[in-house]
């Protein structure tokens, strides 16, 4: 067995305790977007509106960005993730979450592969909170529904059943108690606005029906969806350098490219 | 109980397994030394297609953690397995297994070339012409991850004692692959891996 392993179970303990009140530490820094950006029309690549019900699939360059405006407040807005260049490779919740310490997955988090690289930067988000924990709607609620959506996107591409993991649902207001219970948070305000940086070549599913838990089963209207063309992500960028999880992932994908 | 025993195997730590259940069977795993987390990941053994769905079974159940009656479902929604005996409690099924890649963002590079949950999986899928695209989150056995209402998450002490155990009932022919937990990084066995007992009952 690797050396490693002869560390002692307390020097094991005092190390992951040590990780643990760092990740908190830097919990306190995710201030929400309070303006967000207008759109550079020069760098615009793609503008459209997914009907209540629809999804689209979506192929974006490494730093494109993207940004979903929830026109009417759809309660979950279901979203899942590949890297084009190798499809086996995709967006993994149960890293997302444990990697970060958390499950508010808000401005400032990032979105990680399985193979231990950030997918996408969450670099603006005037909400707060969305989901990865829990499920999209599915056909038992609605004929149009998040489960059928991002399969029949992945089918687009080619792709199966098999390529869905677990997604993510922005918009999706989940409340946990202290015996894990879950609750709806309520509806997201009409124009609530993310923006995802792509950090690596990927195909996106995004499916405009409601979080499982939601208290409806029909989206309320359409979401808008633009991609624009970006600047690489720099050294000290705010995404990359909010947690040393953030910053060892980041160097994972920059490996990826070299 | 008195049902006829089919299995009774000790896993050593750090193993994979993995063994199909005929509907109705009771896989039984037995915590032997306390605090060691067993991850397991199901599949219909009709249609491999079809597997768990950790997002599904904790929609449908409106809360975090398995326990006694989780039933488990797939990602058609459908019931794969039903936990019916259980005296830990507190099981995970939101962190997923750990990985070598995984470990490299959580502990840092050095952390690498250490045996992890997924090649465990990995090894167990490639028998069934599976691979990494079939691996999706778990069932996080004996692994106590408290989600609290601010959306801090940890793996903390497991609170399962030497000799808790599981009963899962299969509701499908179900295939059904564990991995031992190897992760010596974090809390989850304790800093310690040690081996489980794995027991099949008939119907």
């Amino acid at each position: 067995m690797n050396n490693l392993d002869l560390a002692t179970p307390d020097q094991h303990r005092a190390r992951y305790e040590q990780l643990r009140a760092n990740a908190r530490a830097a919990a306190s820094i995710f201030p929400l977007s309070t303006a967000i950006p207008p759109l550079d029309p020069a760098a615009l690549r793609s503008q459209e509106m997914i009907p209540a019900g629809w999804y689209v699939p979506l192929c974006l360059q490494r730093w494109d960005r993207l940004r979903i405006i929830n026109r009417a407040g759809t309660p979950g807005v279901s979203v899942m993730i590949w890297n084009k260049d190798d499809v086996s490779e995709r967006y993994n919740a149960g890293d997302t979450v444990k990697l970060q310490w958390t499950a508010r997955i808000t401005r400032g988090r990032v979105l990680f592969s399985d193979m231990g690289r950030v997918l996408a930067s969450l670099t603006e988000d005037d909400y707060g909170y969305h989901d990865t924990i829990l499920a999209p709607n599915g056909p038992e609620q609605s004929l149009r529904n998040g489960r059928q959506n991002l399969r029949l996107a992945a089918c687009k591409w080619g792709l199966t059943r098999a390529d869905i993991a677990p997604s993510i649902h922005l918009f999706s207001a989940v409340n946990i108690d202290q015996s894990g219970r879950f609750a709806w948070g309520g509806n997201p305000p009409v124009n609530a606005t993310v923006e995802l940086r792509a950090e690596m070549n990927l195909l996106v599913a995004i499916s405009n029906t409601p979080h499982s838990l939601a208290p409806m089963a029909e989206a309320t209207g359409p979401v808008e969806v633009v991609v624009s063309r970006g600047a690489p992500t720099s050294a000290d960028d705010f995404c990359r350098m909010a947690t040393e999880e953030a910053g060892r992932g980041f160097a994972n994908t920059d490996q990826y490219f070299v | 109980m008195t049902q006829q025993s089919l299995l009774d195997i000790v896993l050593p730590a750090r193993a994979p397994f993995s063994c199909v259940l005929q509907p109705g069977q009771i896989l039984r795993m037995t915590d032997l030394h306390g605090q060691q987390a067993l991850d397991a990941l199901f599949y219909n053994d009709d249609d491999h297609g079809e597997r768990y769905s950790a997002q599904d079974t904790l929609s449908r159940q409106g809360s975090a953690y398995l326990g006694l009656n989780s039933l488990l479902l797939s990602n058609e929604a459908r019931p794969m397995a039903r936990i019916i005996a259980d005296t830990a409690g507190l099981h995970d099924s939101s962190a997923g297994a750990c990985s070598c890649e995984a470990n490299t963002v959580r502990f840092g590079h050095h952390t690498r070339f250490m045996h992890a949950c997924r090649e465990n999986f990995l090894t167990e899928l490639s028998r069934y012409g599976m691979g990494k695209r079939d691996l999706v989150s778990n069932v996080n056995f004996f692994m106590n991850v408290p989600i609290r209402p601010n959306g801090e998450l940890a793996i903390i002490d497991g609170v399962s004692q030497a000799g808790s155990y599981v009963d899962l009932r299969a509701e499908m022919r179900l295939l059904c692959l564990l991995s031992n937990c190897p992760q010596v990084n974090n809390p989850c066995n304790g800093f310690d891996p040690t081996p489980v007992r794995i027991e099949i009952f008939a119907a």
